[in-house]
This record gives C-alpha cells, structure tokens and sequence, in this order.
C-alpha cells in the first residue's frame, strides 16, 4: 500500500526555528522559564502562565500513543494521534511506518522524519 | 444579570430540503428566515438583531441583512462552529434584556452534499504551523475520542451503535428525514469503517439545507399566538488542547452544563427531552455524560439500555432523526437542535415521539473538532 505523501509543512516568523530544527532531524518543544512547564505546540507566550520568558528544547523524540485512529476511506490510509512526549506534552501526529490494524494506546514510539512534498521533512512517529 | 425569562423562541423553522441543487446559499437563508417568522406570526420588517454564524456567505450579517432586506440594530456572527445556533439564542436574549433589540432572527443554510467545499487550511491558524501536515479531518478527530474513551471506560463500538439506532427509530417517523430505515446495532458494526473505531453509520448524514429561528422580548412573544417557549438559562464554553495537557474523554460540555443549570435552576430530573448534538455517535455518549445525564464512563450502558428512545427510555433524545439520521445542513447541527426542541416544548413533534408533559427541554452543541478544539453551548428552554 502506498504511504501518504506529507504536504509542505506552512512555517511563519513564530514556527520558524520549529521547522529549520526539523530540517537537521531535530524534534523541538517549548519550555517556560516562568512556569517551568514544557508546553506543545510551540508559542512565544506560555499558555499556562502568560510568560513571555519561553525556550526552545530539544526533545528526545520519545513518547507513547495516547489516542489514534486511522483514516480508511482514502486511497491511501494514514494513522492520525496523539503522542504523549517524554517531556510530558501530548502532541498531535502520524503513526507510520506501521501495521495500522495493530496500533494501541500506551505503545511506545520514537520520532522519525519522513520527507514532505516541499520544504523541511515532517516529524512522525514509528513504533519502538 | 441573568437572561432567565428575558426572551423567548417563538418561531423555528427547518427548511424540508435536504438536497437542493437548484439553490443558492442565501436562497435557503432567506427561505428558512420567512418560514421562520411566518411561523412566528411576524414578518421581516419586525426584525431588528440578526445572527449567523460562519456559514453566511460573504461578509456574514452585512452581505445577509442586505439580501433579505433587513434594518437591524444589533448583528452578531460568533462562529464556534456547529454549536454557534444554540449559543446565538443566548447571545439573542442577552442582546434583548439589554435593549439592544427586540425580534432577532438566527439562520443557518448550506449545500455540502451537492456542492461540498473541502475544509481548507488556513495558513494563519496558531495550530497551522504543527498539525496541517497531519491529515486531521472530522472523522479521524472525534475517531480519537472514542479510542480514547473506549480505552479508559471500556466503551464498545456496539454501545455507540445504540445510538443511532434511537435516532433512526426517531427518523422512521420523520417525513423530511435522509435516513428513514430503521438500523439494527449489527447493521451498524458490520458498516464500514470510515477511521477507527467510527463506521459509516455512526457517522451523522450530509444534507444541504437551512433553518432559522425568531427570539423576541417577552413583550413581544406575549403579543404572538404561538405557545410561549421561554429561555430559561445558558452556557457556552470552549475546549482546545491545553498547551499539551491534552485530554480527550471529555468535552466542553463539562463546564458549559452547570452554567445553564445553575441559571436556570432546574435538576437533570426537570428535563423532559433533549436535543444533543451527534455529529458522530461519540459525540453524544460524551456530552451526555459531561451534561451530567449518566455518571462519567457509563453513557455506554445508558444508550445500550434504550434510554434516548422516545416513550421507552430516560432522556428521549433527538426525536427528528438528528444529525444521524434526519438533517445536518451546512455540516452544522446547532439550529436543528433548537428547532426540534421548540417543537417538543410546543407539543409539535411527531405524535410517535411527542414526549408527553414535555414542559423543560435542554439543546446541546459542539462546534468545531472534538478532538483538537470545540465550542460547547448548552441551551435550557421552558414552555409556560
Ligand atoms: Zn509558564
């Protein structure tokens, strides 16, 4: 089967260093100097808090399916969910790399980088 | 200020199209608009606030007030998507008890079966930039939520199922509803999958269509021959993702319930009928649940015991068919929600599913993707 080709991911002057990390394989979230809570997505303002005080991290690209569903009424079928990050934040993403039929709440997964249409390759995650 | 008693529904609507390719989007607007101030016993130049939502085509109020021909003083185009219909009767009678206006109309129209615009991407969303590469649609969304909740409370794709086989034991008696089989629970299950665990038939329909509503000041209402539905309380609340504290197994509903409770100051007991919106069949399980109807992770077993079912159940619920079954015009259910509750209030609705001594009535709504960012609005209404 074919996989989904991932469409351009659409950066803006916020999201930016987002995207050149992504372009070096790297997976980044947001922490609160404030707060001291790490947050996703990423914003210049913490949305716990309202600090403006917030850092770029790096994560460990590690995590475990919170949820998932996999859409079948399409030409080529594709694993919507949501990861809860090492580093605590649930992020919404893509299963690949897979069997669809198999995935399960709480499976661990690591990031991989799948190549989009244009422009920087798209975080995903894959099974452990 | 509370708008408890300061205004009441006194005309509803739903256009009996459910495929027109033969009309324009304002035409369904502007024919619902008449046919709901018709029911109301007044007429367009009565109206003096006006209220759409995102599916007013060009610039909302200013491009609809101009095609229908209205001299309003007070307009407002929240949009929480689906839900914004309920929400707008809140805002309607909150516009009234200020003196802002008198006759407020809602309208809501839109052709997605014969002419479905797909949902685009918009750049400048703050969400934009994390999760457009993703392929999040309706179906996958709320696809989430119920493997979640299957997940933490061992919901079941066959407890789901049960609703919509109270919808379409409804909708067999609806003359204008899309879907009029009677479905079985196995029919359901064995329909197929659209994004795990939702089938096709746990899905709502896609209609094009229209309704409207009238909300007035008492005065005005008590000068009308039709029966008096008053508004008795409301709230409205928006639920997103949390900066990552994500959680899936419960809706908006949860804070936009005791809001219009406590306004309204009834009990759970007091509602007689209630409308809830089912986009999927999920969504109901979970805002009945956060409603307060069923103790949280067992909406599961209070739909598979029959209890939305008309004359049979606790909650008779959706007794036009719903979403599920009968209309789900412009992809947004709110209006239809309100109107069928208007015709239960009013001793209007199918005799097969008129609920008898229906006095208090609740409509409940989410707009917009359960799954990553919705508007909960829940409505209680009165007839005296
Ligand atoms: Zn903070």
């Amino acid at each position: 089967m074919a996989e989904r080709q991932f469409p351009a991911a659409i950066a803006n002057p916020e999201s930016q260093p987002y995207w050149d990390a992504a372009a070096k394989g790297k997976l980044l979230l947001k922490a609160c100097k404030g707060c001291k809570k790490n947050f996703f997505y990423p914003r210049s303002i913490c949305p716990f808090c309202g600090s403006s005080d917030t850092e770029w991290k790096e994560a460990s690209g590690k995590g475990e399916i919170y949820s998932h569903s996999t859409m079948r009424r399409v030409p080529e079928p594709y694993a919507l969910a949501y990861v809860t990050l090492a580093e605590g934040p649930k992020m919404l993403t893509n299963i690949v790399d897979c069997d669809f039929d198999a995935l399960k709440i709480g499976q661990k997964v690591h990031v991989v980088f799948k190549p989009a249409k244009e422009g920087p390759p798209i975080p995903a995650f894959a099974p452990d | 200020m509370s708008i408890k008693g300061k205004a009441y529904i006194m005309g509803a609507y739903e256009h009996p199209t459910r495929k027109a390719p033969d009309k324009s989007v304002p035409q369904i607007h502007a024919e619902s608009a008449m046919g709901a101030l018709k029911d109301a016993g007044l007429t367009k130049d009565d109206v003096d606030g006006y209220f759409c939502a995102g599916d007013a085509p060009g610039l909302g109020p200013l491009s609809m007030v101009d095609y229908m021909g209205l001299k309003v003083k007070h307009v407002d185009s929240t949009d929480v998507g689906g839900s914004s219909y309920i929400l707008h009767v809140a805002h309607a009678a909150e516009a009234i008890a200020a003196g802002k206006c008198s006759v407020a109309l809602i309208t809501l129209a839109g052709k997605p079966l014969t002419s479905p615009v797909p949902r685009a991407v918009i750049p400048t969303a703050p969400d934009a930039s994390y999760e457009s590469p993703y392929g999040i649609v309706v179906a996958n969304s709320y696809g989430m939520c119920a493997m979640r909740h299957m997940h933490e409370y061992g919901t079941t794709s066959e407890q789901l199922a049960w609703i919509k086989v109270a919808a379409s034991h409804h909708a067999q008696y609806n003359e204008h509803a899309f879907l009029r089989d009677v479905v079985t629970v196995e029919q359901v299950v064995n329909s197929p999958m659209i994004s795990n665990p939702l089938h096709r038939l746990d899905c709502c329909v896609i209609t094009d269509g229209g309704g409207a509503l009238v909300v007035t000041s008492p005065e005005v209402a008590k000068s009308l021959k039709r029966p008096l539905v008053r508004v008795m309380g409301a709230g409205e609340a928006p639920k997103g993702q949390a900066g990552g504290d994500t959680d899936l197994t419960y809706s908006g509903a949860r804070w936009s319930g005791p809001i219009a409770f406590a306004e309204a100051g009834v009990k759970h007991s007091d509602i007689k009928y209630a409308s809830i919106y089912d986009s999927f069949t999920i969504t109901v399980l979970m805002q009945i649940e956060d409603l307060g109807f069923c103790e949280k992770g067992q909406g599961g077993k209070f739909v598979s015991d029959g209890n939305l079912i008309s004359g049979v159940g606790k909650l008779p619920f959706n007794t036009d068919g719903g979403g599920l079954c009968n209309n789900h015009p412009a992809n947004r259910g709110g209006i239809t929600k309100v109107i069928e509750a208007v015709r239960q209030l009013r001793g209007e609705a199918h005799p097969k599913v008129q609920v008898k001594n229906c006095d208090i009535a609740l409509a409940h709504g989410t707009g917009g993707s359960l799954g990553v960012r919705h508007g909960a609005a829940t409505l209680i209404m009165e007839r005296v």
